[in-house]
């Protein structure tokens, strides 16, 4: 089986995770800038931050011949901060050309702030400045779907956004029909203490279809399983799908989505 | 596709879970901790179960979800804690 890991913070992840997902059958991996578990003191955090995903890790991925690519922003997290903020937003250009970079990204919403809508807003603006993709993420658990609506409102406020270059990722049951219906691609994330099972990701695909979705794992440094797309294709299988059906899902989705950026090329 | 037994794949599990739900209410009743929102909110989503509409999974995440539609002023806290509080308005 080959796939594509959409949605995975590597950085957290040992190397060993590298050498499972390769075992696996992954040829690439997506790599959104994300909160580290606490919040960076300055802008110089960030930079070196951005420096490890665009320089570090795609090496330490093609050691297991997996291409690495990533999306840079400041998390929403910590986003309530507008002054750092906004210092993290105007050093992301320097990055922008590296080789590996496909986006903006994870950009969104936490706790659904004004603060947090703000430099969500200015995110999507340096992304059409630069005609970069964008990667978003929707806040966890009770605020998933005010939030979902909020960030679909301010995608479509903007008249330069395309939303066949904006996914919007962690979508449930309540929230894929508000994306997928104003055109906007949709990440199912197996993360099942606050996202979603691999049986109910698959429920979704029969309710929604398998357009414009992808499944990712969002493996970061909390407890989440770095091979749980390969499981959810298990479990695709023990559900009667075929081959062609999952690398469907699981491969050329993926491939169709990050495909809209020239950047990738995949070995 | 291959039609599966959805039952013979399934059951087992959602009877685990079922049984986990019970336990776990039956748990925070002897200790006497009814009195979080949470508790409430589970116990309100439970309903949902009851229906005989396809779509149960939608309404229990509408319930535990904040359907306010404004901004907030600030976020104070990073974290979620899956139904929303109602003495924050």
């Amino acid at each position: 089986m080959r796939y594509i890991e959409p949605h995975a913070h590597m950085v957290s992840r040992t190397t060993a995770d590298y050498e499972s997902l390769a075992y696996a059958g992954c040829k690439a991996v997506n790599e959104p800038a994300f909160w580290a578990g606490f919040d960076r003191s300055s802008g110089d955090g960030f930079y070196d931050y951005f420096r490890q995903i665009t320089e570090y890790e795609p090496k330490r991925a093609a050691k297991f011949c997996i291409d690495h690519y990533c999306w840079l922003c400041i998390n929403p997290k910590e986003a309530e901060d507008v002054g750092l903020a906004r210092e993290v937003i105007s050093i992301i250009p320097d990055f922008i050309q590296c080789d590996n970079v496909l986006g903006i990204g994870e950009i969104g919403l936490n706790k659904n702030s004004k603060n947090e809508l703000l430099i969500l807003e200015e995110h999507i603006q340096l992304a059409v400045d630069h005609d970069q993709m964008i990667l978003v993420h929707t806040p966890h658990l009770e605020d998933k779907l005010k939030g979902t609506k909020l960030i679909v409102d301010a995608l479509n406020n903007h008249s330069k956004i395309d939303p066949s270059k904006v996914i919007i990722d962690h979508v449930e049951e309540h929230t894929a029909k508000i994306v997928l219906s104003n055109g906007y691609w949709a990440g199912m994330t197996l993360y099942p203490e606050s996202k979603v099972t691999p049986n109910r990701a698959i429920d979704m695909l029969e309710i929604f279809g398998n357009e414009n979705v992808w499944l990712n794992s969002a493996c970061d440094w909390g407890i989440s399983d770095p091979l749980s797309v390969p499981k959810a294709a298990l479990e695709m299988r023990r559900r009667g799908y075929d081959d062609e059906y999952i690398d469907d899902i699981v491969y050329k989705n993926p491939v169709k989505f990050m495909s809209q950026c020239d950047k990738f090329k995949l070995r | 596709m291959k039609e599966t037994n959805l039952i013979d794949h399934g059951f087992m599990d959602a009877r685990i879970k079922l049984i986990d739900v019970a336990a776990f209410l039956d748990r925070v009743e002897r200790h006497g901790q009814t009195d979080d929102y949470r508790y409430h909110a589970l116990k309100e989503a439970i309903n949902e179960l009851q229906s005989d509409e396809i779509g149960r999974v939608a309404k229990i995440l509408n319930r535990f979800s904040d359907h306010s539609t404004e901004p907030i002023d600030k976020a104070d806290i990073q974290g979620a804690f899956g139904a929303p509080n109602p003495n924050n308005k």
